[in-house]
């Protein structure tokens, strides 16, 4: 104990005082999983001769991931708060099904369904959280009997067949892009810059807008942080950062204006991350959920309710796994027996990639989105390269043991 | 005398600090060696060093063990040679029996299946010599700790151990369990074993040590013989200071009851037909400090448990007022919001989250209080845990800090914080400095009395007896679930606690 208190202290110390270095030690955490991300997009950018980063496929590569990411966003709510949900592709896979039937089979109003959807999502849920939650049942277990109940679930809802295709206005949920608000008079005028076919402004625009707010927060919030005599991340990493960013975020709004403009998805998926990056950063129950996670009884005994906190968070995860569903639904125009099947593990690996802790109380919305769009541009990367299904599951595979084994490594070497 | 080990001049560092700054320790054959100093002082860090933890090369200076030089990679190679370490967390695996505890990593067995019967035999002969009469297959779940200290201490002599190095070891024991703890190590002395002590307690360490090392800031201040030796001189020595007095002066004068428990009864949360807490009776008034004494396992914890929320136990029944009026304390939100406290004994897995920041943990029990509709005013929070900061001294370099990284004393300061952020008329206390080194002490001794100065009150439960008479007002003394009598202050001694828990 002693020794440990000195050995922090002394780091403390040499973080204010060193800056730069000590500030990147301490944060190599966060500036590894988007440096990764940037080496592993130019790696494939380079291999792949410029098609990773073409209009069609960065479209591509946002569509195909959304569902991912929906789902990582209830999922590091689940892992934070201590447990883990591995029902999320079946239950992904039974809405899907579920909303197939309703709607070609029965021809139930879309509205009707996507209410009817989410609500059965938030319900199973619901009901696997409450035998964690109040029975104290290790989630591992409640989660390996949902997947298998859903799984079960769809196929016999589905009658072992392919039920498809949607009607057009169900499809746009996740195949449809947002129109251009802009005239088009502006468009044709990029379209004359950029030497491109037509330019939707509105995606364009979005992709500025963005970034202008992310700076001005990041600014703002530095300047507060100051105020109250916060460690800062030193001010050359503040701005390669945001321009990193920002930069970023044109480049992937340029391409896809000069596509089709803003998927559905996007937006969809950029709501619900802002929404949850809030949540969990800035509102009593994010609070709540990282001191369940951190310590369950100190939490407990500062009168917090432990057991509903619990429970909500496998509620949320059904709803959140139920949009996924329908995105997903949407997107392959049918829903299969066979939807879903694995996919929990690839949104669980972006939750630990993205710096998660399996132990609980760690791990940042922005990491886990991170983290889904490494395996995503890792997934379309080979892909395109032509590697066979054997070798990227082994690629996945090691990448997710190296990002946990980077942690162990980095936290050992700190404390 | 021979000397047995020698560590000279030992420097360890850390990244920017120095640890060990040229520290040296000679122990003698067949000594009891204490090591004290306040926390941070590079006690254990020594003993790290010394046990192999920090393998040699990892520091300067040398070891000299039976007369050469001992280059430990780790802590298997200082157990070959006798060099035994028992950590203040206890090493045992609660799941297994006492003897599968004793020879865990060192089997008695043939071709790798064990040989239950000279386990179990081999058990029962150390257990006898530690004096713990427990069957060798009970499991170490159902001991208390200080029972469990004593299965360390079977396992540690049957490795043939040379040097017995103790650390902290009688921190969660009660007052005769300590003592029992501390006969036999001086009958271990006598069958020739060395050990080193590290404490706290000065009393103890005056009670068995032969040799006194001081360290202080990393450094050693003094080696001298126990003899002679003055608490007084321990304390000034480990501070640098003089502390004349060890609790802070105290005027109080209580005023009208504040909290009144009447005839609170707790059954055991598993076995249904034990009752734990029975009828117990009890108030304190406003500026008043009231201290529960007991031994251990005397249901001081559940009782207050029990009144903080139903936290403990089932089928609870008596009533809990506040100023005359009834409380419904039936969960743990309606026990902070009626005005009820509860500092738990082990701030570390029931106090606090370790992994977050001060800041996080000072408002963990009222974040409706810095929040509005839900969201988080982080500069209120900010501005919270500096002002609590900066109230009751703790020493850090920002509340940002994350409070694994404090020493002890500190933390339960942040503990004290939080508990007042929840504006609490009564505050239980549950061993407030427990495992905290003397200055520090002091320090929550004067926070205490101002909680008292401001009108709150303060029930104080302690198994260290000279600070609940060095604090309190009132001593409720509790036996086996009842509360068996109660002394003013004036009237109350060591002799006469201990007197009424015997005769019960």
């Amino acid at each position: 104990m002693d020794s440990a208190n000195i050995e922090h202290s002394s780091s403390d110390a040499s973080g204010s005082s060193k800056g730069v270095a000590a500030y990147l030690a301490s944060h190599l955490r966060e500036y590894g999983l988007l440096l990764a991300l940037i080496v592993i997009m130019a790696f494939f950018q380079i291999v792949t001769e410029g098609t990773l980063l073409r209009a069609v496929n960065v479209t591509n590569l946002l569509l195909q991931n959304s569902y991912i990411i929906i789902m990582a966003l209830g999922m590091l709510v689940v892992i934070v708060s201590g447990n883990i949900d591995l029902s999320v592709g079946s239950v992904m896979g039974f809405v899907g099904a579920l909303a197939a039937v309703m709607i070609v089979n029965y021809d139930i109003s879309i509205y009707a369904t996507i209410v009817v959807c989410l609500i059965v999502g938030g319900l199973v849920g619901a009901a696997q959280g409450y035998w964690v939650a109040y029975w104290k049942i290790p989630s591992f277990i409640v989660t390996l009997a949902g997947m298998l109940v859903f799984r079960g679930l769809s196929l016999w809802l589905l009658e072992g067949q392919s039920v498809g295709p949607f009607p057009r206005e169900f499809q746009i949920v996740a195949n449809g892009f947002v129109p251009d608000i802009f005239p088009a008079g502006i468009g044709e005028f990029f379209a004359g810059i950029f030497d491109a076919r037509k330019v939707n402004v509105l995606a364009l625009f979005a992709g500025v807008a963005a970034a202008i707010i992310i700076f001005w927060m990041g600014s703002r919030q530095r300047a507060r942080n100051k105020a109250y005599g916060i460690e800062d991340e030193p001010s050359s990493f503040f701005i390669a950062r945001n321009v990193i960013v920002a930069a970023a975020l044109i480049f992937i709004t340029y391409k896809l204006s000069t596509f089709r403009g803003l998927p559905n998805v996007l937006i969809t998926m950029g709501v619900l991350t802002i929404i949850y990056a809030f949540i969990t950063s800035s509102t009593v129950i994010g609070r709540r959920i990282y001191a369940l996670g951190g310590n369950a009884k100190a939490a407990k005994l500062s009168g917090i309710k432990t057991e509903r906190l619990t429970f909500l968070a496998f509620t949320n995860m059904g709803i959140l796994a139920a949009a996924a569903g329908l995105v997903f639904a949407a997107r392959l125009n049918t829903a299969t027996p066979k939807a879903g099947f694995g996919l929990e593990l690839d949104v669980i690996a972006a939750v630990f990639i993205g710096g998660a802790s399996m132990s609980g109380g760690v791990g940042t919305i922005i990491g886990a989105v991170v983290g889904a769009f490494l395996m995503g541009v890792l997934n379309n990367g080979m892909s395109i390269m032509g590697i066979g299904i054997d070798y990227q599951q082994m690629i996945k595979g090691l990448v997710l043991l190296a990002a946990v084994i980077f942690d162990v490594y980095n936290k050992q070497k700190q404390g | 005398m021979t000397t047995l080990l020698e560590m000279r001049k030992i420097t360890k560092e850390f990244p920017g600090v120095k640890a060990l700054d040229e520290v040296s320790l000679k122990v003698q054959k067949g000594e009891i060696h204490a090591v004290c100093g306040e926390n941070g002082a590079g006690k254990s860090t020594l003993m790290k060093v010394l046990s192999g933890v920090y393998p040699a090369g990892s520091f300067e200076g040398e070891i000299l063990y039976e007369g050469e030089p001992a280059n430990f990679r780790n802590i298997l190679d200082s157990e070959k040679r006798g060099i035994i370490i028992i950590h203040q967390e206890l090493a045992l695996v609660p799941q297994l029996s006492i003897a599968e505890n004793i020879f865990l990593g060192n089997e008695r067995a043939s071709n790798g299946v064990i040989d239950w019967r000279e386990t179990n035999r081999r058990t029962e002969e150390l257990l006898s010599k530690v004096g713990l009469r427990e069957a060798p297959t009970t499991l170490v779940d159902s001991i208390g700790v200080g029972k469990q200290q004593l299965v360390e201490i079977a396992k540690a002599l049957s490795k043939d151990v040379k040097l017995l190095i103790l650390d902290e070891p009688t921190a969660a024991l009660q007052e005769n369990d300590s003592r029992k703890l501390l006969d036999l190590m001086l009958e271990l002395k006598a069958q020739g074993v060395t050990s080193i002590i590290i404490s706290h307690k000065l009393g103890e360490v005056r009670y068995v040590a032969d040799t006194v090392t001081v360290i202080r800031d990393g450094t050693t201040v003094s080696t001298l013989p126990a003899k002679g030796l003055s608490e007084d001189d321990i304390v000034r020595d480990m501070v640098g200071r003089d502390m004349t007095h060890r609790f802070p002066e105290h005027a109080r004068t209580p005023g009208d009851i504040l909290m009144e428990v009447e005839d609170w009864t707790v059954w055991h949360p598993e076995h249904k037909e034990r009752r734990v807490i029975k009828n117990a009776s009890f108030n304190v008034r406003a500026g008043e400090v009231v201290g529960i004494a007991g031994l251990m396992g005397s249901g001081r914890t559940e009782l207050a448990m029990s009144i903080f929320g139903r936290s403990y136990g089932r089928n609870i029944s008596g009533t809990v007022k506040l100023k005359g009026q009834p409380v419904d304390v039936s969960n743990v939100p309606r026990a902070i919001k009626a005005g009820i406290s509860y500092v738990t004994e082990d701030r570390k897995s029931l106090g606090l989250v370790l992994d977050e920041p001060i800041r996080f943990n000072t408002t963990l029990a009222n974040l409706e209080a810095v929040s509005s509709g839900g969201v988080l005013n982080r500069n209120e929070e900010t501005r919270i845990a500096e002002h609590y900061r900066e109230a009751l001294a703790t020493r850090t370099p920002s509340v940002f800090q994350k409070v694994v990284n404090l020493s002890g004393g500190n933390q339960q300061k942040v503990v004290l914080a939080k508990w007042l952020f929840t504006s609490p008329e009564v505050l239980i206390l549950d061993e407030p400095t427990r495992g905290i080194d003397v200055g520090a002490k002091y320090e929550i001794y004067t926070i205490i009395n101002d909680l008292a100065a401001q009108g709150k009150g303060v029930v104080m439960i302690s198994s260290e007896m000279p600070e609940l008479l060095g604090m309190c007002d009132r001593i409720y003394v509790m036996n086996e679930g009842a509360l068996v009598g109660e002394l003013t202050a004036a009237e109350a001694s060591q002799e006469r606690i201990m007197s009424l828990i015997v005769n019960e």
